[in-house]
């Protein structure tokens, strides 16, 4: 069989260049993205559930929130865009932990690459489908009537904001898939914190809206400073104060998790 | 002797459990070598040990020459590693995984590509080459495993229960690629609840219980300390079986037991099957099944350890000569 001819033993090299390991991470990044062309309900998945949201919450809840659904549109889309980007950070989680119940991540674990590579494809792949979200999101909101007040400086600046601020995020994704048994337990978490956690913020209702009691934890929430932020860069408003606090979230948030998620990772396998 | 595969003294604990108890292995280059033993022996731990995925407690070990741990990445370039623990993408088609593992290797895309169609073609995948692997049989996912672990043409080969749960006929293909690929130099460790695929495949065996090797030698040699086989003669008509019972019997020297319409006796000495033959074609006794049966690694384990293996293997039928 020619499948199993030796090459001549050559010597193995001692260890790998960091461009070795970029180059890794773009190909294992490619990896998770092809897996959408096979399975189209990913991308549905992806874009189905954040145009439902915008569409419902507009036209259901608008006038009687805000008085008018071009209104509430523009009042509430920014926070959509940070819902629905909290929710795509579980489908790091969701494929990590995928990867490493069926065995994948030890055979790619066993190749001589960079320690850090698989993780780092995924995020990067998952970072993809963020900004095709976000765009989405942005796209169905100008075809409704959604006003941008900055330009594009506005824009770009609110994109890079969310984007690094999901970045951020996704260590809690990642933490989660290394603890649990099995996927599905993944959205199921996301289902049980990030749902309670994006309606207690001011995205779809004003604060001074909600009991006393509750706006307290509203104005911390840290949903409530992202979202601020966003309307800050895309609507008009305040921007330096909100856009501050997010960084310091992530930062935050990515100083806590990504240590203990590439713990757990260690420990795990 | 030059040897591929080292191991002194491998302890692993998780938490209370012990699962290698102090391991010595040595595996000679281009041989194939059996750790048989049952779920939970510590087969899998070996495997991941010496494949880099896992730090032992205490003692070494070295691939290739390699330390497992100080040299892992140069380790990691000469093995591959197929079984229940390392498995390709479901959701990615035969060819993709195949580029995949090619590029990830440093190979070309076009290199890559052409590698991966190779390989197919060697395992009879080309027509499935461009479907997602979750849509394969069980023997046709392990033929994909197995391709994967080829792409970056290993020198040492860690099979860890590569035929679990396939049927007799995939068992048997993927037999024929493992003896082809040791008849190209290619060392093996094979992990096997099964005693006749260790038996088929391997020169050396090692029986693991435990977290220990308990026995180690050429299958002959263990098969002999387990008491050797039995053997089975259902006549065509009943009212045979006292005839048969009286040739069993005499060939053998045992006392034969009756029991389903069958006469079964032990036997040490493979010659008796022909000889049993030649007595009842004398005696014109038609015969409806007719069986030397190895010992099982149920028997294996009774005799090296005094307990039985807790996973009863899947029989041995595979040894049934029919009549």
């Amino acid at each position: 069989m020619t499948a199993a001819t030796l090459a001549p033993a050559s010597t193995p090299a001692r260890r790998l260049s960091p461009v070795a390991g970029l180059r890794h991470t773009f190909t294992l990044a490619w990896r998770s993205l092809v897996q959408i062309k096979h399975n189209p309900m990913e991308l549905l998945d992806l874009s189905i559930q954040p145009v439902m949201f915008v569409l419902l919450f507009t036209y259901v809840f608008g006038t009687a929130i805000a008085g008018s659904s071009g209104e509430y549109l523009t009042f509430m889309l920014p926070g959509i865009m940070v819902q629905n980007a909290l929710f795509a950070t579980m489908t790091t989680g969701f494929g990590l932990n995928n990867d490493l119940t069926k065995g994948v991540f030890d055979r790619l674990r066993a190749l001589p690459i960079a320690r850090w590579a698989p993780l780092a494809g995924r995020i990067l792949a998952d970072t993809v489908k963020q900004a095709w979200s976000i765009a989405l999101l942005l796209g169905v909101g100008a075809i409704l009537g959604f006003r941008v007040g900055n330009g594009l400086l506005g824009v770009v600046g609110a994109f890079a904001l969310l984007l690094a601020f999901t970045l951020a995020a996704s260590w809690i994704s990642v933490l989660v898939g290394v603890l649990v048994s099995e996927p599905d337990k993944v959205q199921i978490f996301g289902f049980m914190v990030i749902f309670p956690l994006t309606f207690t913020s001011n995205i779809f209702v004003p604060t001074d809206r909600m009991p006393g009691w509750l706006q307290n934890w509203v104005e911390v929430n840290p949903v409530t400073v992202v979202a601020d932020a966003l309307r800050g860069l895309l609507v008009g408003g305040p921007v330096a104060g909100p856009v501050l606090q997010t960084l310091l979230w992530g930062a935050g948030i990515a100083v806590i998790f990504a240590p203990l998620a590439v713990r757990g990772l260690k420990r795990r396998v | 002797m030059d040897y591929a595969i080292r191991a002194e003294g491998l302890v692993r604990r998780f938490g209370a459990t012990t699962a290698l108890a102090g391991v010595d292995l040595a595996v000679p280059t281009g041989t194939v070598f059996g750790l048989l033993g049952p779920n939970g022996a510590g087969k899998t731990t070996a495997v991941r040990v010496l494949a880099t995925l896992l730090r032992a407690d205490e003692g070494r070990a070295t691939v290739g020459g390699f330390d497992v741990v100080r040299d892992a990445h140069q380790v990691r370039q000469l093995i591959g590693l197929t079984g229940q623990y390392a498995s390709v993408d479901e959701t990615l088609t035969g060819a993709e995984n195949l580029l995949l593992i090619g590029r990830l290797l440093g190979l070309g895309r076009a290199d890559a590509k052409q590698r991966a169609r190779q390989l197919l073609a060697d395992f009879q995948l080309s027509d499935a080459a461009d479907r997602a692997a979750k849509t394969f049989s069980g023997g046709m996912r392990r033929r994909l495993d197995l391709a994967a672990s080829l792409v970056g043409r290993p020198q040492v080969l860690f099979l860890d229960e590569p035929t679990t749960g396939l049927d007799p006929r995939s068992r048997n293909d993927l037999w024929d690629i493992v003896r082809a690929l040791v008849s190209d130099g290619v060392t093996v460790l094979l992990t096997t609840q099964y005693l006749e695929e260790a038996d088929q495949l391997a020169g050396e065996i090692a029986v693991v219980d435990h977290g220990r090797v308990i026995a180690q030698g050429t299958p002959e040699e263990l098969k002999a300390k387990t008491g050797g086989q039995t053997l089975t003669v259902r006549p065509a008509d009943l009212a045979d079986l006292g005839a048969v019972t009286t040739i069993a019997h005499a060939v053998s020297g045992a006392s034969p037991e009756v029991a389903q319409n069958a006469v079964t006796v032990a036997v040490n000495d493979p010659g008796v099957l022909p000889a049993v033959v030649s007595r009842l074609d004398a005696a014109e006794i038609a015969v409806a099944e007719l069986a030397l049966r190895g010992a099982s690694l149920d028997e294996v384990f009774l005799s090296l350890t005094g307990h039985r293996a807790e996973d009863a293997p899947a029989g041995t039928d595979l040894e049934r000569t029919p009549a």
